[in-house]
Order: C-alpha cells, then sequence, then structure tokens
C-alpha cells in the first residue's frame, strides 16, 4: 500500500505547458476558419 | 497580481473574434490543467500533448458557436483532459510501447548484419588463404568451385558452361572440396572466424 501511495506521490507536481506548446494553441486558433453549411461544420486552415 | 478575469467573459472576447483571450484563458487553466494531466500520465510531453487536443476541442467548440457557458468551464475542460487521457491509455495498451533504461537498453539488443572492424579483417585474412589453397586445385575442380561458390551459378549452368554433365559437375565439387579440406588439414591452416 505504501509503495502505491509513493507512486501517485511521485507524479503530483506543479507543471505548465511550455511555451511553444501554447503558441501553437494560439496559431492554431487564429488560422482556424469554421465554416457551417445545412448545420455541418467545415473547418478549414489559413497559412 | 493582476486580477482574475472570470472565464465567461473571456470565453464571450474570444468567441467575438479577440484572439488574446484566448492567451488569457490557457494561462488561467496552464498550471492547473497541465498539472491534472501530468498526475494521471506522469510524463512531460504525453502531458503536453494532452494539454493540446483538450484546447483543440476547446477552441473548435468555441468557435462553433455551440459551448453553453454556465460558469463551469474548468469542469468541462478536466472533463476533456480526463477523456484524452483514457484515450491515451487505451491507445497504449493496444500499442505498448518499450521504453529502455540505463540497466538496459533496446539498443545492446539491436544491431545491423554488418561484422565490426576487427571480424572484417579476419575474415578477410581467411577469404585470401582460401584463395590461395583454391589455387592449388586441379584446373577442372577448381573451374567449377569457382563457379558454384564465388559466381553462384546452379549445377546445370556449370554443365552447360564447362560442357560436362551435371553428375560430372557435381563430382568435380565433391573432389574440390575433399581435396581443399587436405590441404587444410595437412598444413594445420585454421580457416574460422
Amino acid at each position: 500500500m505504501e509503495e502505491i501511495y509513493f507512486d501517485i506521490q511521485g507524479n503530483c507536481r506543479l507543471i505548465k505547458a511550455s511555451k511553444p506548446g501554447v503558441d501553437f494553441l494560439l496559431a492554431y486558433s487564429k488560422s482556424l476558419q469554421m465554416t457551417e453549411v445545412g448545420g455541418a461544420y467545415f473547418e478549414t486552415h489559413l497559412n | 497580481m493582476e486580477p482574475q478575469i472570470e472565464d465567461s467573459l473571456l470565453i464571450q472576447r474570444y468567441v467575438s473574434g479577440d484572439e488574446r483571450a484566448l492567451e488569457g484563458l490557457i494561462d488561467k487553466h496552464n498550471q492547473r490543467l497541465s498539472s491534472f494531466i501530468y498526475s494521471k500520465v506522469g510524463n512531460r510531453s504525453i502531458t503536453e500533448d494532452i494539454f493540446q487536443d483538450t484546447f483543440i476541442k476547446v477552441i473548435k467548440t468555441l468557435r462553433r458557436g455551440t459551448y453553453n457557458e454556465e460558469g463551469k468551464f474548468l469542469p468541462w475542460i478536466m472533463r476533456i483532459a480526463h477523456n484524452l487521457i483514457i484515450d491515451h491509455f487505451r491507445k497504449s495498451s493496444r500499442m505498448p510501447m518499450f521504453e529502455g533504461a540505463d540497466s538496459y537498453n533496446l539498443f545492446s539488443m539491436m544491431g545491423d548484419d554488418k561484422l565490426d572492424a576487427e571480424r572484417q579483417i579476419i575474415k578477410d585474412q581467411i577469404d585470401s588463404d582460401l584463395g590461395v589453397l583454391i589455387e592449388e586445385l586441379p584446373l577442372d575442380q577448381k573451374e567449377v568451385l569457382v563457379m558454384r561458390i564465388y559466381r553462384d551459378m546452379s549445377f546445370k549452368e556449370i554443365s552447360e558452361n564447362t560442357g560436362v554433365s551435371i553428375n560430372t559437375a557435381l563430382g568435380r565439387m565433391r573432389y574440390a572440396l575433399i581435396n581443399l579440406r587436405k590441404i587444410i588439414e595437412e598444413n594445420d591452416i585454421v580457416l574460422t572466424n
């Protein structure tokens, strides 16, 4: 039981996603265009 | 310390086209969400992937305008992340990944079929010694042996090329090998790698 508790403790760290990861999301959001046609959504990414 | 802007306000701004609002949302929940994912998967790069996939789903839902704001943004993204974590474990159980450790490295088990430098030198020496021994054989036996071993010809092809029957070619090959063994034994030659 102690071992299991110890394993879980090892993963309890405060971490943050990296800046390149966040920048990717922001760029993804800027490039994404949603078009609705008859209730269906089409995604396009602008370069 | 900057005052925290409500999620609902950030979402509203983002949906209206303010990209900086998304940055605010990500920044606000980055540590909480990343730490939650990391607590389940225990790997930084997988955490990063799942974090990105979570926010990609968030972005798509907000852009479609199908998000129903009830002041529950954080529980919603946690649920998305949770489902993605489950997907990750399902996928990895279908495709188990082997990771090497300090005590056991996968690359120590792998190798190409090439000889190392020392063995290559020994092989070259054996090939050269064998070439000298083959020169000692009678011409007809040497001819058959060279065609069979070095040119990889079939006995049918050898018989056609030398103008003898297949049986004769087989016989010459047999005598060539017997004679080679005899020379090797008589001269105490070691031909091993």
